[in-house]
């Protein structure tokens, strides 16, 4: 590939993001820069307490205020029916707050007035009465016999119990612990971490009375799936609900669900006829959103004394918060934890996970996490370096004896998921190259003796990403399958529509970029129209790293129905038939003539033009696709990180991490290295600083950016990224998820890597995140969960 | 985003001025400095003042960093940056140095003034445990005069200090000493965020011993400075024992509670360690050791 290319590839290479322009000159459009004539402003007042009865609520001090034009309580939602509103995961969420608050910063009341500064100076003008009850703020104990009920609004509830799901064999790995010549286990808290996107979430409300028409622009990350929601919920008939994504600052997951703001400010704007904006702050953001993780989680790894995996076993405590709001597929209340086997070749394995009610925010999956597949690595790979340490293995060489290999793909695992593509072990001698893993070891030798703590952490990691098979996967009964829509303009010029809504991945360049690849048309010739219902075909949205698996191979397939039918107009121009044709990029040219042929471009003119054209045959070449995967993709990689902890101080510095990643095709390879720097700040985040921590009463202590600490620049080192390339097998272009892999394998790897470096001190394990004061109480054999 | 209450908004022109509005406007006015404490604290309605008084145009007259008599002088409204930027500040009285390395970041270091940091008093705040190790004084300006305070006087506690009513801080005075070193050490969770606690440290030499100390700790309660630990220093010649016993005494005297930063054994511990790194550093540039 010539250096040009390189720069303006024509299909997949390292093209610069089409939608930098815009960002980088502040020339993005998001939710807060829709402005509407007479638009007015809402805001939420929130619950102070973790847990009360709502005595009374008395709005007039607040309708009095000059600039106020309504006040919305759960009691006047509760006459439209709309003060409850189903979640994503089977329960029911309050809008507005009718009988109890049941975490701190639950919406109570909703204020519109002429601008967000009266609208926020009106909520303190609300009086709420609050008999205070106990909170349950730790999930070990929401089921004690004396823990309040928090969801007494549930018809005969007498606990905080949601669910009990398990995957695997139990039977089968008791029977493989009973023989085992190694049992290791460890109980370990992944502690409730938020996704915070720079930009918080909000609405524009506008519903035309004549119409009857609603159009909300929202930071969603599903705009289709809320279209459907919200016609299930308002009663809004769907053909008159449009809603727009416009750009979205960052999702991580905090915008899949739908928040009672948003249906405020619909319920505002068709209360007062007027557009409604909300949109909340920070403080707002970090107490109510869709949290993350919350599991705690007794793990069992069981082994023969030459170091041969046999089996995993894990029982899990998911602290959902006070709703069941997590977003996932129908059948999989724990998400895809159960691939927590991870990349090894077991004889058996069990899980079972025991969902919770506490007095903290509702959320669950959110922050990159692939549907808790982050859960499931962090606990195999911790007990696996546990494993390691108690046989006095090392940690790489232990993981790669018990490698799925190569061969024994497609692997069926032991709790029922199919590996499409691997070859970890290429992948993980390529990690420990870069790295220098022997000399890095010696160096850690040298460096004990003279009394300083240094680790070296080992990671692996694979992931299912791609939800996913309609047959297996539904959210709300709505099937897991994405739409494409593919235009060719009468100038060769062509425009993608797709379901999918970029936050930040690059969408409209990588799906350009697919078509590119497919019809040889340059990807600058090629708009992505995204995020807006009434102008993309439907699909599920950008979550899970399902865009790529799911939506690329939809993009690839209608690509590919286009230069199908750009064959049969080009035997018409060519007078030959289709099936004498031969494809080159860009071309239709006949077979044992290449200078007879005829563009993409020139066949496209044709197809619009008055060409006779076949029989049967209409004009154009637009075509359309919904693609139904047939299984998710599999990425992993092999990860590696070197700390210094300062013995003194405890501090902890990243000094090396090493990425080699394989998400199959890569089809550009800067937004992958993006995605992947991104992913492993994440990773540094969550293992070195971020919690949401509660007190006992259950207020937040993680509520602003002072509280909740978020890594930056000078936290983490030069990133040493690399990768290999195992494609898929049964996507249309061999691509894999690449969005969370990052977040997902790099906070094990971290905190193996801080463990080892406090090996002299006899550490096996500390929970996240390890900050200096933590790690100090580790050193001194006081190693708690956080609160 | 988030929006603070109500309030009014008047812009000083000088300090006269700025004395002036304070006067006519009462209690429930503020100064505005670099706004880095008093805006955070105003969004999230933790502070609603009446009336803001701008003195940003005082940058000015109230913005150096110069020798005098002795002295450094500092004007109350210098940016964090020009502190950390300043070479007399690195070559005398490192200390200024050290922190201002590791005070928030650089778009808050732009604004933020020594003023503003040593009136808000944050427990946590870096340069109120630096000038008082550096025996600062804070010259006091009211319409009736000046008053000059050392520390001790003009740290109250926590969000409190010697600052009266109609009253503001326009400059402090840094004592220049031979053979003096000084130094800061922290421990934050990441750049940017408060101290978990910091320390710092100031040593006079002479003729092989110490003549004089000043310990200061930040974000561990109580009081700034140590002056038990002070007093252990002074009269005995630096050593690395000497250190750690001066450490443990002013690890000793403090009061940390347990928070998110860190458990209260924890900040203990570190206080003692960092103070004892202090003390180093402080002692190998008095020596001319270490710049």
């Amino acid at each position: 590939m010539s250096a040009v290319e390189e720069q303006r590839p024509i299909g997949y290479g390292r093209l610069k993001r089409k939608e930098d322009a815009r960002f980088i000159r502040g020339q993005g459009t998001y939710v807060d820069d829709v402005q509407l004539p007479g638009m007015l402003h809402g805001a939420i007042l929130r619950s102070p307490v973790a847990h009360a009865r709502i005595a009374s609520i008395d709005t007039s001090a607040a309708l009095a205020h000059p600039k106020v034009h309504a006040v919305i309580t759960g009691r006047d939602l509760e006459a439209q029916g709309l003060s409850w509103m189903p979640t994503l995961s089977a329960d029911v969420q309050a809008v507005l707050a009718t009988d109890k608050v049941r975490f701190q910063g639950q919406e109570v009341a909703f204020v519109i007035a002429d601008d967000r500064y009266s609208a926020r100076d009106a909520l303190e003008l609300i009086d709420v009465d609050y008999d205070t009850l106990p909170a349950v703020v730790n999930a070990r104990k929401a089921l004690d016999p004396d823990a309040p009920v928090i969801r007494d609004d549930l018809e005969g509830k007498t606990d905080n119990h949601i669910f009990d799901w398990e995957s695997g064999d139990r039977a089968a790995t008791d029977a493989v612990f009973a023989r085992a010549d190694v049992v290791v286990s460890q109980e370990m808290l992944y502690p409730r971490v938020h996704p915070a996107p720079m930009e918080t979430c909000g609405a524009v409300a506008d519903y035309d009375r004549v119409s009857g028409k609603l159009t909300l622009w929202s930071t969603t990350q599903a705009p289709h799936a809320h279209r459907t929601l919200y016609a299930l919920v308002a009663g809004l008939p769907e053909h008159k609900i449009r809603v727009i994504s416009p750009d979205i600052g960052g999702g991580f997951g905090n915008k899949v669900g739908i928040y009672p703001g948003y249906v405020c400010a619909v319920v505002g704007s068709i209360v007062t006829g007027k557009p409604i904006k909300w949109v909340e702050d920070r403080s707002e953001n970090l107490m109510a959103t869709s949290f993350a993780r919350d599991y705690v989680m007794r793990g069992s790894i069981a082994a023969t004394s030459e170091g041969r995996i046999l089996g995993v076993q894990v029982d899990v405590i998911a602290d959902h918060g006070a709703f069941n709001t997590t977003a996932q597929p129908t059948r999989y209340p724990a998400g895809f934890f159960h691939v927590f086997t991870g990349s090894y070749d077991l004889e058996a394995a069990h899980c079972s996970v025991r969902g919770v009610y506490t007095n903290k925010a509702p959320g669950g999956v959110a922050y990159a996490c692939s549907f808790r597949i982050t859960e499931a690595v962090y606990l195999v790979e911790r007990m696996v370096d546990m494993l390691a340490r108690e046989l006095d293995a090392d940690p790489a060489e232990l993981r790669l004896r018990n490698f799925i290999r190569p061969e024994q793909f497609p692997y069926a695992c032991r709790t029922g998921w199919v590996y499409d593509s691997g070859d970890y072990e290429r992948t993980m001698r390529k990690a420990l190259a870069i790295a220098g893993y022997d000399e890095l070891r010696r160096e850690q030798v040298e460096r004990r003796a003279r009394g300083e703590l240094m680790g070296i952490g080992v990671g692996f990691f694979t992931e299912a990403v791609g939800a996913g098979p309609r047959r297996h996967m539904d959210i709300l009964g709505l099937g897991m399958a994405d739409g494409a829509e593919l235009r060719v303009h009468p100038t060769g010029k062509a425009q993608l529509g797709i379901s999918v809504q970029t936050q930040g991945q690059g969408h409209e360049t990588t799906f350009a970029q697919i078509v590119a690849e497919e019809l040889g048309i340059p990807p600058e010739d090629i708009e992505v129209v995204h995020g807006d219902t009434d102008n993309t075909p439907f699909g599920l949205g950008t979550y899970g790293s399902r865009s790529t698996p799911v939506s690329g191979a939809a993009t690839a397939v209608v690509a590919r129905k286009v230069r199908e039918k750009a064959r049969i107009v080009a035997g018409a121009m060519l007078e030959v038939a289709p099936e004498d044709l031969a494809w080159e990029r860009g071309r239709w040219f006949v077979r044992g003539d290449p200078e007879q042929g005829a563009t993409i471009q020139e066949i496209a003119m044709a197809a619009h033009g008055s060409l006779e054209l076949p029989e049967g045959v209409e004009g154009g070449l637009d075509s359309e696709t919904v693609y139904n995967p047939p299984n998710l993709t599999f990425p992993f990689g092999a990860y590696l990180c070197v700390v210094d902890v300062d013995p003194g101080t405890a501090a902890v510095r990243v000094r090396r991490f090493v990425a080699v990643d394989d998400c199959g095709t890569r089809i550009n390879p800067i937004i992958i290295e993006g995605q992947v720097h991104g992913g492993l700040t994440d990773g540094v985040g969550m293992a070195l600083m971020e919690l949401i921590a509660f007190d006992e009463d259950g207020n937040c202590l993680g509520g602003s950016l002072m509280d909740y600490l978020i890594p930056t620049a000078l936290e983490v080192p030069d990133w040493e990224t690399d990768f290999t390339v195992t494609p898929s097998p049964h996507h249309p272009i061999g691509a894999k998820g690449i969005g969370e892999s990052a977040t997902v394998g790099s906070p094990p790897t971290i905190v193996n890597a801080v463990v080892d470096a406090l090996a002299p001190y006899g550490v096996r394990h500390m929970d996240m995140p390890c900050t200096p004061s933590r790690v100090w109480e580790a050193m001194q054999g006081n190693a708690k969960p956080p609160q | 985003m988030q929006v603070p209450s109500p309030f009014e908004y008047e812009r000083a022109t000088s300090v006269e001025h700025a004395l002036e509005l304070l006067a006519r406007l009462g209690p429930d006015a503020r100064l505005l400095a670099g706004g880095h404490s008093l805006l955070p604290m105003m969004k999230l309605r933790l502070a609603s003042p009446e009336y803001l008084i701008d003195i940003d145009p005082l940058a000015g007259e109230l913005g150096y960093v110069r020798e005098q008599d002795g002295e450094v002088r500092i004007g109350a409204m210098t940016r964090h940056r020009e502190l950390l930027e300043s070479e007399l500040l690195a070559r005398r009285v490192a200390i200024f140095t050290d922190a201002e390395r590791v005070i928030a970041d650089p778009v808050v270091r732009n604004r933020g003034t020594i003023g503003g940091a040593l009136c808000q008093a944050d427990p946590a705040e870096d340069l109120s445990a630096v000038c008082a190790a550096a025996d600062a004084r804070v010259v006091v300006r009211g319409r009736d005069g000046e008053r000059v305070l050392d520390m001790r006087a003009f740290h109250r506690g926590a969000y409190e200090t010697a600052v009266e009513d109609g009253e503001m801080v326009t400059e402090i005075r840094v004592p220049l000493h031979p053979g003096a070193g000084s130094a800061y050490e922290k421990v934050e969770r990441r750049v940017g965020d408060w101290a978990v606690v910091a320390a710092g440290a100031a040593v006079r030499l002479s003729d092989g011993t110490i003549e004089h100390a000043a310990i200061a700790l930040a974000a561990v309660g109580g009081d700034v400075t140590s002056p038990a630990a002070a007093e252990a220093l002074a009269g005995r010649p630096p050593s690395e024992e000497l250190f750690a016993e001066a450490a443990g005494i002013a690890a000793a005297g403090c009061s940390p509670v347990t928070d998110q930063r860190g458990s209260a054994e924890y900040k203990r511990h570190v206080a003692a360690e960092l103070t004892l790194r202090a003390l180093r550093r402080a002692t190998a540039r008095a020596l001319r050791e270490e710049s």
